[in-house]
């Protein structure tokens, strides 16, 4: 867990802030080790990559939540959100692959659709966010049942699936890198980049007081909203990954939330907002599905992920509590 | 009056510090019964924490307390409560979704087999209700459709209820409408027929002059003196409030021809809390503004930087008319406004010193001419004012409070305003930081900045302004010139013209 982690690494105190990604890394870095004990060649390009881009979802919906987390709101809305995407996409497709693309397309309209209602009813209407996106998450998992009669109808093409699980063969020295992989670390990118912008900045800045953000000119339902809509996009690159690796089903998206949150904790950002960067959302995502590899390779009962992710989550923010305390 | 034998409340020596700060020092004050006994002194001359540590929120360092003669240790409220000492706050305690009966009885209600018995506490309500005289107030209306001065009864009621011989009222007029202040007057009569003592904290000295038996000055922490409200008038009053040493040297004021021509003009501005403002600040000087707390000066600023803005008259800036509607239509029109409620509302805590200097650029004006020059440029300027940090990416939370403040100087510098607003620039900052600022700001007006400064150190005020207005009940009192002294600005403040000066017209 991240003390342990922080206690062996307390005499380097110089870049050991809260807040910054060194704790999950070294955590990152603990589980790295005990799985190439127990299963060293996990460790080997071919499994290792296939890892990675079996983990890009998570790591996206935690980036999306990040953003959202980071400003001082939730969003609980992502896990029916992707399965309500996956099963639209495989009603609209019906198997076309002609319709690939147009879906591709309408399905990020209809993740950033459903993050700016999030948005706006949190910020404009003042409804908490845990209220509004528990809200928009019953409200999802209601119509995505009506709306297809109690049974997923139609099927996605082989072009859509493509995303989730196909991969660009003999690159070199790694060798197989999924698809998933490559536009995990666009995203990535893309993420890192926009929290090193002037946006970034005012992001975290609402999250740490939005009072001053305020008096220094930031529109901050807009800023929050924003953070919405991109949490919403996330959720729509997650939902095509996910669709393509593990097909068609009213559990698509059950309990990633949760990951999600999770994992954006488990990096080192503050619930609450103002503190953590997308960089440690991300290790911390990673971080948790390492987790529950070497839970696997243990023979620990998968039944258990949800007690121990809220194990995590209340350790997490036990100990930032008692650490900001103290101080 | 004589004094009656055994006091209701006694205070000896009482002294307070908060983090190594002296608020009280050794203050004496008795209450009988019967007695209203007044407080007064400027903002910040202790009487909040003395009137903490009589209702139990504050222990003493120093001192004691006793009640009817009894020494006392309050370790809370309620113990102060059950001495039989109530306190009425300038915000109510009311639950506004609950009839009167049960906000009076809230957290003692009577019971019967187990259940609260609501007719026994409509009648005990009523009852009380009328042994002040108030028989209009109905105990089953709900509370949140009364007006302010009936819910100031009920808070009156509540107290007697927990069988109150003495009553704290801290400024009870402040919120009543004036027709509603002479009602107050009425109970307050009442009360003392009761042979209830109450202590009454306010700054409205023709209040003080209505209503007390005896008058205590409190100044930074002291107690002045004590006399008989018929013994003294207000023009001793207010020369006991002030008078102290200039103790630190300010920069020289603007000279003659320094401020310029009239930048910002207000005319007959209101809102909520602001009456028929009329305004005029010149580039290059800097205009004080003084009052009380709650007379407005705050309120001002905040409509000047659209926060709380005006919903009536005109502002215009540089002989442009400005709507100044929010904080991004006055950073845009080149107003800066540096708030007291530093930790509040103007610095983000957990951010490095760097992204606090960026914010409101980051936020209003994109970068022009780049973001790695707006960034050397804010460097700069932080290294200007000499904030002293670890480095740019220090959170700036660990910074003592001067160096905070140095930060939110450069964010806004870093926007080139041509009207500043500063309201308590230097509130709870260091001695030598303070100097540093002071002399920042004369150095902006000095560079053609229009400069609004709302200080309650009075020294400051004194020392920095080039021309001052004090406010008083959401308007501007008067306007006093570069040499008034502490007792014009108080005298104004309070609504006391003495009468050896004549006001001063512009």
């Amino acid at each position: 867990m991240p003390t342990v982690a922080r206690r062996a690494l307390s005499p380097i105190r110089l870049r050991v802030r809260p807040g910054g990604v060194l704790p999950i890394l070294a955590l990152l870095a603990v589980l790295l080790v005990l799985v190439g004990l127990r299963q060293p060649d996990f460790l080997d390009p071919p499994s290792l990559m296939s890892f990675l881009g079996r983990s890009a979802p998570v790591i996206l919906l935690a980036a999306g939540q990040y953003f959202v987390i980071v400003s001082g709101e939730f969003d609980l809305s992502v896990g029916s959100l992707v399965t309500a995407q996956v099963v639209v996409a495989a009603r609209l497709i019906d198997s076309d692959p002609a319709r690939t693309w147009p879906v591709v397309l309408l399905l990020l309209v209809f993740g950033a659709l459903v993050g700016l209602v999030n948005g706006l009813v949190t910020t404009r209407l003042r409804v908490p966010s845990f209220i509004t996106t528990l809200g928009m998450f019953l409200i999802l998992v209601g119509a995505v049942y009506l709306w297809s009669d109690g049974a997923p109808k139609g099927g996605l093409s082989e072009e859509f699936r493509r995303f989730g699980r196909r991969a660009s063969e003999d690159v070199p020295l790694l060798g197989r890198v999924p698809y998933a992989l490559l536009v995990l670390v666009v995203v990535a990118a893309l993420a890192v980049l926009l929290m090193r912008s002037d946006f970034g900045r005012t992001l975290v800045a609402v999250g740490d007081n939005p009072r001053t953000a305020q008096l220094s000119g930031v529109r901050v339902w807009r800023t929050r909203t924003v953070a919405f809509v991109l949490s919403g996009l996330a959720a729509a690159v997650a939902a095509i990954l996910l669709g393509g690796y593990s097909g068609v089903s009213f559990q698509a998206g059950a309990g990633l939330e949760f990951g999600a949150i999770t994992a954006v904790v488990l990096g080192g950002v503050a619930l609450g907002g103002g503190r953590g960067s997308v960089v440690g959302a991300m290790l911390g995502a990673l971080t948790l599905e390492l987790l529950f590899a070497l839970m696997n390779f243990y023979g620990v009962s998968g039944a258990l992920r949800s007690t121990v992710q809220g194990a995590i989550i209340l350790l997490a923010v036990a100990v930032s509590a008692t650490r900001s305390s103290s101080r | 009056m004589p004094d009656p034998p055994v006091p209701l409340l006694t205070l000896r020596g009482i002294g307070k510090s908060f983090l190594g700060v002296r608020v009280l020092d050794g203050v004496d004050l008795d209450v009988a019964p019967g007695e209203v006994h007044a407080v007064v002194g400027e903002n910040g001359a202790g009487k909040s924490t003395l009137m903490k540590i009589v209702s139990g929120g504050h222990a003493p360092d120093a001192g004691t307390v006793e009640v009817a003669g009894a020494r006392q240790a309050f370790r809370g409220p309620r113990d102060a409560q059950r001495a039989g000492i109530g306190i009425i706050h300038q915000e109510f305690n009311l639950l506004p979704e609950r009839t009167v009966a049960e906000n009076v009885h809230l957290g003692h209600e009577p019971v019967r087999r187990g259940l609260v018995d609501r007719r026994a506490m409509r009648e005990r309500t009523r009852e009380l209700l009328a042994s002040i005289g108030e028989t209009e107030l109905a105990a089953d209306t709900r509370v949140g459709r009364l007006g302010v001065a009936q819910q100031q009864v009920v808070e009156i009621a509540k107290a007697l209820a927990l069988d109150a011989r003495l009553l704290i009222m801290d400024e009870p007029t402040a919120a009543l409408a004036d027709h509603e202040v002479e009602l107050l007057y009425g109970l307050v009569r009442r009360l003392q027929q009761r042979g209830i003592g109450l202590l009454y904290v306010s700054h409205r000295l023709t209040e003080v002059f209505d209503l007390s038996d005896r008058i205590t000055v409190l100044k930074d922490g002291r107690r002045v003196t004590t006399v008989a409200t018929a013994d003294t008038c207000t023009d001793d009053l207010v020369r006991h409030m002030v008078g102290r040493e200039l103790s630190s040297y300010y920069p020289d004021r603007a000279g003659p021809d320094e401020p310029g021509p009239v930048r910002l003009t207000v005319r007959g501005a209101g809102n909520r809390k602001l009456r028929a403002v009329d305004l005029d600040l010149r580039a290059g000087e800097v205009l004080g503004v003084g009052g009380l707390q709650g007379s407005g000066r705050s309120a001002l600023a905040r409509a000047l930087f659209g926060v709380s803005p005006f919903t009536t008259g005109d502002v215009t800036l540089d002989g442009r008319p400005v709507r100044l509607r929010s904080p991004r239509t006055a950073m845009r029109a080149g107003i800066a406004y540096v708030t007291e409620d530093r930790k509040g509302e103007g610095i983000v805590p957990r951010q490095s010193v760097l992204d606090n200097a960026l914010l409101a650029g980051r936020a209003v004006f994109p970068a022009r001419s780049g973001h790695a020059a707006r960034a050397r440029r804010v460097r700069d300027l932080l290294a200007a004012v000499e904030v002293r940090a670890a480095g740019d990416d220090q959170e700036i939370r660990f910074l003592s409070g001067g160096n905070q403040q140095k930060v939110v100087l450069a964010r806004w510098l870093a926007l080139d305003p041509r009207v500043l607003l500063f309201d308590e620039p230097t509130r709870g900052i260091d001695v030598g930081a303070k100097s540093a600022i002071h002399d920042l700001v004369r150095r902006l007006a000095r560079d053609g900045a229009a400069v609004l400064m709302i200080s309650s150190d009075l020294p400051e005020l004194l020392g920095m302004s080039d021309r001052i207005v004090v406010m008083r009940d959401g308007r501007i009192a008067g306007e006093l010139p570069a040499g008034a002294t502490e007792e014009d600005v108080v005298a104004l403040a309070v609504g006391h013209t003495p009468q050896s000066r004549t006001e001063i017209d512009r």
